[in-house]
């Protein structure tokens, strides 16, 4: 089938592409299985090479290709043609400044994770015997959910309250301290609560939900955010997640 | 050119990087981290099924098994006291990576899970031992997580989407390498008295692939092109199950759950290719068995793939044959939590479902065993002797220790990056404290800078697109699983007509200087076009069969002759090079000659090289 292709582009660089444009392109032969970032790199291949996106792994792990694909924010290797029909319009993330094309400067979304204590802390000595720390199973869990985030920003920039403020920390830099704030082995949880609790933390959040579907994770970013509310406003990590509710 | 000086350039930040990045800068050193890439998109957040240690938390196991295990996996190829070293080293270095808060899945005695994999056992081959420690099958996906987490909080300096594309040489020093702010398309020079190459491999010379589109390759062609040869280029791996024509990988974690590989009249073949370890054999025997099965006629509606099937009704019938603990069993819940991503990816891109329905996979090219030479503390050395390039490391993928021989057992690569990135960042921190700066060349970056000119200014026919896709069909036709005298000839012709092309009729669209893809991709189809190339070239002067290089037309492996590694030099022009390779560089076999000394008789003599059996 033929699938049409509306793209939002610009180039700083390149006389008269300057401002923000649209342009359409058309292919021919589309399976309705094929990645919508195949169907990019043909229009870069076959027919316009100035076509600039970013990507790497092609299937949905590495984060590079977060793109606002009919409206929705999406990484392009993780959705078909069959799911946006015959007439799919491109355009990149909101929020972020636009570099060229598809491609937006990232530095912002990253100093935002960087905000929040995104690494493990725990100086107590190892343990004795020389092996690892332990953990059960059910602990492990608790955060399981939130290890699974690539830091594509499909959330972030999906996010009305980011788009309002960009200093607003934003669901994936939140979705980044949860995963150490409700890991046992973590003794740093007080100072990232503490971090989320400042006004451009966790309150921004207005629970408006379009984290959630955005995520190509599959993460529960809405419920990820409402834990640490609950955890600042009980003052301690303990106790949020129910574990017995995991197996 | 903007000049930036650090003590240790690390160039790529993907897990071997990142490892270096950390133990140089705990160990003192001034570090710089260049990468094409944000960190997190690197190629090692998609390793998926677990990382190897012989920790013993859920099977009684020891270091040298899995030594054994590594030696017999990489047909013998593999440097001993290297593989020995990676064994002992992943022990602690699994342990240091819990420490640093990486989220391992866990027993029910809360210490790190593990599960079983390839060609690792117990024992010396006696049974499937569980080595391979996991996080759900996104064990890739945490490590390199977890290290850029530490690195974020050790304050390493990064420069996120500069590339490097080339490497400064003075007198048989490195000085550092030249890379463009992808950004702004500048150069600049990163003036290094250690330069360490973390930059990955080359999976995206073949049309299937499991390789992200960034791996093309870049060090390694850097290398070669300054004067450092390259080492058993001829063997890359085929990973069995790759998803049909996309080549996705799934992991052999699903056949370490009990998956099974299953051909058109229903039957488990591999119980005939390898009776032991049957579906856990390794790569490059099921990747064979498939082919083999294919021509046989016997692939899923005759169109190359196979089924693998993880549903629990046939999972659990073959664990009965086996007469394994009804404990073992498996449901749909097992599946579900332990292969999520697997789930989604089937889900995704086949509207397949694992739990209910088989995959279809095919192999597909995964692993570039050989690459930069380095000695076991992953410094570069240039010839059959050893000798040490100053002030040049390489680690991981793009580089050939080596331990993984002619192929690589599953997990080792996470293995490989970590233990010997640790290493080399350590060293790297001893050696720039007492090295002195190799001062700059006046024309450090101008020949790079002209090359990159040439290719922006391009006024022929041919897309770098185009020249790429032929360049990825011909070597997966002539210069994959199996190979020829007939096939490999036809692969160099074809390689040899698309560099004319790529030299001579080249033009891409983009002339701008803001984030140019498509000269980056012009140019890193470059870098695939010379690693293709002595690919060819040395599988076809390795005239035997061994590991992952399989030769119709020399179908026995043969030590007599060939068990040797290989080094590849380029000759010639910058833009028409010639290549020579040498078969005389020795494979360490010092465990063996250990056991020869001791006295212990041939037939219990570990590590003697006997013909592999699964």
């Amino acid at each position: 089938m033929d699938v049409t292709f509306k793209i939002r582009r610009r180039n700083p660089d390149a006389l008269g592409q300057e401002k923000p444009y649209w342009q359409e392109f058309v292919l021919a032969d589309v399976d309705p299985t094929d990645r919508v970032l195949e169907m990019l790199h043909r229009i870069k291949w076959e027919q316009d090479g100035s076509l600039s996106l970013r990507r790497s792994c092609a299937h949905g792990v590495c984060g590079s290709d977060a793109m606002r694909i009919n409206g929705v924010n999406r990484l392009a290797c993780k959705i078909l043609i069959r799911d946006v029909g015959e007439k799919v319009q491109v355009e990149p993330i909101l929020g972020l400044p636009v570099i060229k094309d598809l491609i937006v400067d990232m530095e912002p979304f990253f100093d935002h994770y960087k905000q929040v204590m995104p690494f493990f802390v725990n100086d107590d000595p190892v343990p004795a015997d020389g092996r690892e720390r332990l953990q059960t199973q059910a602990n492990r869990e608790q955060f399981d959910d939130s290890t699974k985030c690539i830091l594509c920003a499909c959330c972030t920039t999906s996010c009305p309250s980011f788009w309002a403020n960009g200093h607003y920390v934003g669901p994936a830099a939140i979705v980044g301290a949860h995963r150490f704030i409700f890991d046992t082995r973590d003794q740093a949880g007080k100072e990232r609560l503490d971090i989320l609790s400042e006004p451009n933390g966790v309150w921004r959040c207005r629970t408006i939900f379009n984290c959630t579907p955005a995520c190509p994770r599959d993460i529960e970013v809405t419920k990820a955010i409402g834990e640490v509310k609950l955890a600042i406003r009980k003052g301690t990590n303990v106790g949020i997640i129910e574990t017995s509710a995991i197996h | 050119m903007q000049i930036h000086k650090h003590d240790a350039i690390i160039i790529g930040a993907g897990g071997a990087g990142l490892m270096a990045a950390l133990y140089a800068s705990k160990g003192g050193a001034d570090v710089a981290v260049v990468s094409k890439l944000y960190p997190t998109r690197s190629h090692t957040g998609t390793a998926q099924g677990g990382i190897g240690a012989a920790l013993g938390n859920l099977d009684e196991d020891k270091p040298i098994y899995h030594t054994y295990d590594t030696v017999k996996g990489g047909d013998y190829l593999a440097d001993q006291h290297a593989a020995k070293i990676l064994a002992e080293n992943a022990v602690e270095a699994v342990i240091e990576l819990e420490h640093m808060g990486l989220p391992f899945d866990r027993t029910s005695e809360r210490r790190i899970s593990q599960r079983r994999f390839g060609g690792h056992t117990r024992n010396f081959g006696e049974e499937l031992v569980r080595r391979a420690c996991h996080a759900a099958d996104r064990t890739g996906h945490m490590i390199l997580q977890t290290l850029y987490q530490q690195c974020i909080k050790n304050e390493v300096k990064f420069f996120d989407e500069f590339q490097v594309v080339d490497m400064i040489v003075v007198d048989g020093v490195v000085a550092g390498v030249v890379a463009i702010e992808l950004g702004t398309g500048e150069f600049h020079i990163f003036h290094g008295k250690a330069s360490f190459f973390a930059s990955g491999g080359w999976g995206r010379c073949w049309s299937v692939t499991s390789n992200a589109h960034s791996l093309t390759g870049d060090g390694a062609a850097i290398a070669l092109r300054r004067g450092v040869p390259l080492q058993d280029m001829e063997f890359f791996q085929f990973h069995p199950t790759g998803i049909y024509r996309m080549g996705i990988l799934i992991t052999e974690g699903v056949r370490g759950e009990g998956g099974v590989l299953i051909n058109s009249v229903g039957e488990r073949f591999m119980e005939r290719y390898a009776p032991s370890a049957k579906d856990l054999a390794s790569r490059d025997v099921v990747s064979r068995a498939i082919y083999l099965e294919t021509r046989a006629g016997r692939s899923i509606k005759n169109r190359g793939y196979m089924h693998l099937d993880v549903r629990p009704q046939t999972v659990n019938r073959y664990f009965a044959e086996e007469g394994r603990d009804r404990g073992d069993f498996i449901d749909d819940s097992t599946v579900e939590r332990k292969l999520p991503d697997i789930l989604d990816f089937c889900r995704t891109y086949l509207g397949v479902d694992p739990v209910t329905e088989p995959m279809p996979v095919q192999p597909t090219a995964h692993y570039a065993m050989g690459g930069i030479p380095t000695n076991i503390d992953a410094e570069v050395v240039i010839d059959a002797a050893g000798t040490v390039m100053a002030g040049a490391y390489a680690a991981g993928e793009t580089a050939c220790v080596s331990v993984h021989g002619a192929n690589r057992l599953g997990t080792n690569s996470l293995v490989d990056l970590v233990v010997f990135g640790r290493r080399g960042g350590m060293k790297m921190a001893e050696f720039v404290k007492g090295a002195d700066w190799t001062p700059l060349p006046k024309d450090a970056g101008a020949w790079i800078e002209a090359e990159f000119e040439r290719i922006r200014s391009g006024s022929g026919r041919s897309r770098p697109g185009e020249l790429r896709a032929k360049m990825q069909a011909t070597m997966m036709d002539n210069v994959g699983v199996f190979r020829s005298e007939e096939t490999l000839t036809q692969g160099i012709n074809d390689l040899a007509e698309l560099r004319d092309r790529f030299n001579r009729d080249l033009h891409i669209d983009d002339k701008s200087r803001v984030f140019n893809t498509d000269l980056m991709e012009a140019w890193e189809f470059g870098c695939l076009l010379d690693l293709a190339d002595v690919t060819a070239r040395t599988a076809l002067e390795r005239k035997e069969s061994r590991g992952a290089h399989s030769r119709e037309d020399f179908k026995k492996r043969d030590d007599e002759n060939w068990l040797a590694h290989s080094l590849v030099y380029q000759q010639g022009e910058m833009n028409d090079p010639s290549y020579e390779a040498h078969f005389d560089k020795k494979v360490d076999l010092s465990l063996w000659e250990a056991e020869k000394e001791a006295g212990t008789p041939e037939d219990q003599q570990r590590f003697r090289p006997v013909e592999r059996v699964y």
